[in-house]
This record gives structure tokens, C-alpha cells and sequence, in this order.
């Protein structure tokens, strides 16, 4: 069964806040390996200007997963999240995310369309700060293949 | 000591970076991210999905594949935008070595307000893994 395109430009309601943990920032760039002191080091944060340590640029994906995942599987938009993988991912920040920051996001189905036989659905997360204002986009293209042939889930 | 806006050129290339990654290394980003898919941890389920074996989280990839850029800027808190399109998946074996990674950058825009675009590879077992990988940052000036 196909996707159902009249989801497309369809919103979902906002994300129950998430509390970005600095504990949290520094198990995540340890698991991407990655040593910049600006994700473990307060002193060295403060010393860039941030009020707390910086997220790596890739973090709030574990936080707008979870909304886009509840959004592509509306058994309304017909996607089969079983045979689901990653197409393609983008990030857009108007100033970095940091430990401390408390989080919404709002997931809006951007394109909803079928190509060559594959599903593919665009998700853009809005991500606002507890001020309201908006810290970072990003979209992710989900595609469900005929076959699984590859691809990172 | 961070590059400055006023002397980098298009062109430039950043300092290459090789990774490795290892089950362990997927476990652990898994945890970290709570992506529990088991293709990033099982054989028996990547098989059964039609994988060669377990495959690395397309975002850890990103995740990792990023350090070629904040390694280089320094403050990772300057990078504005990144994207990719994951085209293979990065086959990890049950081994000590696992898989390595090899990742390049270059400018290939100076923009208004202090900003670079970054065209990034990803290479593994001689094939691209990321399309279209680019960044956009801002740099001191």
C-alpha cells in the first residue's frame, strides 16, 4: 500500500519538553568519539561564550527522532516503518544548542510522495527554546523500500 | 587556534581525519542515542533484512564524519548547517578492527557574514558512504 500524499504539509502538536542533560552531551560525544572541549569541558565552554556545554551539531537528532517517529507512524499516512530507512538528514541552527536548554519540537510532513515504486516522506522538526523561539530545523527524508537492498534504518 | 574568515580561500582543504569504527563503538551510539534498531547490533536481523552483516547507524556516521569540520573550526558552536544523504551503508564486522572511515573537506563557497561552505567526503572500503555531505559555518574574522 501506498503513502497517503494528502498528508503532505500536515502538523503534529508540539513535543513534551526535553531538558538537554550536560551528562547527557557528554555520553553523546564520547559515543561519536569525539573530544572537543566544548561538549565536556564547562571552563572551556564558558571560555567560547556559551552559559553551559555545547551539543554536538548531530544531538537533537535523538530528541526529534522520537517526534518524527510518532508522526510517520500514523496509521493514517500508510508509510511501513518496518522496511523504513534513512535517506538523508539536514541540521540548520540559529545559534547551537547547549546543556540546560529545555526543548519542544513540532513535526510538519513536508513532502509525502511515492518515486520508482519507494515511499518517501519528508519530516522537518522545529525545534524551540523554553523562550519560544526558534534555535533549529531539521528535516529528515524517510524512505520505505520495496526491498531492503541497504541503507542505514 | 581558529582559522579566520579573511584567510582561508575556496579551495582550502581541512585536515583529513580517519576513524574506526567497531561494534563496541555502535553499542555505545546506540545507548547514547537510544536507537535501539537491532541492524546496528545484530547479525541475525541485519541478515534477515538483507544486510551483509550489521550496519553502522547512518547518524553516527554523520555524527563522526562532522569532526572533520569542528576539529577544524574549534568552536563547534559556529556550525550553522549540516546535511548529508547516506547512499551506502558502513558494513561493521564482529572483529577487533571493524571499519574504517575516511573523511576530507574543502571550502568550496565564501559567503556573506563570515561564512564557508564545506563539501565533505566519506569514504569507506573505497566507496562514498555520504552524498552531498556539506556545512556551513561561521568564522572569526
Amino acid at each position: 500500500m501506498a503513502v497517503n500524499t494528502e498528508y503532505a504539509g500536515r502538523s503534529y502538536p508540539a513535543s513534551a519538553p526535553y531538558e538537554i542533560g550536560l551528562e547527557k552531551v557528554r555520553e553523546f560525544a564520547t559515543a561519536i568519539g569525539d573530544a572537543n572541549p566544548a561538549y565536556h569541558d564547562l571552563a572551556a565552554a564558558r571560555a567560547l561564550g556559551y552559559p553551559s556545554l555545547v551539543a554536538p551539531p548531530t544531538f537533537v537528532f535523538t530528541v526529534t527522532f522520537a517526534a518524527t517517529r510518532a508522526a510517520i507512524e500514523d496509521p493514517g499516512l500508510g508509510l511501513d516503518y518496518s522496511r523504513v530507512v534513512h535517506g538523508e538528514q539536514r541540521f540548520a541552527y540559529t545559534r547551537p544548542l547547549v546543556a540546560g536548554d529545555r526543548i519542544t519540537v513540532s513535526t510538519t510532513l513536508e513532502s509525502v510522495r511515492s518515486v520508482a515504486g519507494n515511499d518517501m516522506v519528508t519530516a522537518r522538526c522545529d525545534v524551540l527554546d523554553e523562550a519560544g523561539d526558534q534555535v533549529a530545523t531539521t528535516w529528515s527524508v524517510l524512505v520505505a523500500r520495496g526491498t531492503a537492498d541497504g541503507g542505514n534504518a | 587556534m581558529s582559522p579566520s574568515y579573511d584567510a582561508v580561500e575556496t579551495g582550502h582543504e581541512l585536515p583529513a581525519l580517519t576513524l574506526r569504527l567497531t561494534r563496541a563503538d555502535l553499542i555505545r551510539y546506540a545507548g547514547a542515542s537510544l536507537d535501539f534498531n537491532p541492524i546496528h547490533y545484530s547479525d541475525r536481523v541485519a541478515r534477515a533484512v538483507g544486510l551483509p552483516d550489521v550496519i553502522a547507524h547512518g547518524m553516527l556516521t554523520m555524527g563522526c564524519a562532522g569532526r572533520v569540520v569542528t576539529d577544524w573550526v574549534g568552536d563547534p558552536g559556529a556550525v550553522r548547517e549540516y546535511g548529508v544523504r547516506f547512499t551506502r551503508p558502513v558494513v561493521v564486522p564482529d572483529d577487533d578492527d571493524g571499519a574504517d572511515l575516511h573523511v576530507t573537506a574543502k571550502i568550496t563557497e565564501k559567503l556573506d557574514d563570515r561564512c564557508v561552505r564545506i563539501a565533505i567526503t566519506a569514504v569507506h572500503g573505497g566507496a562514498t558512504v555520504l552524498g552531498r555531505a556539506s556545512a556551513l559555518v561561521r568564522l572569526p574574522a
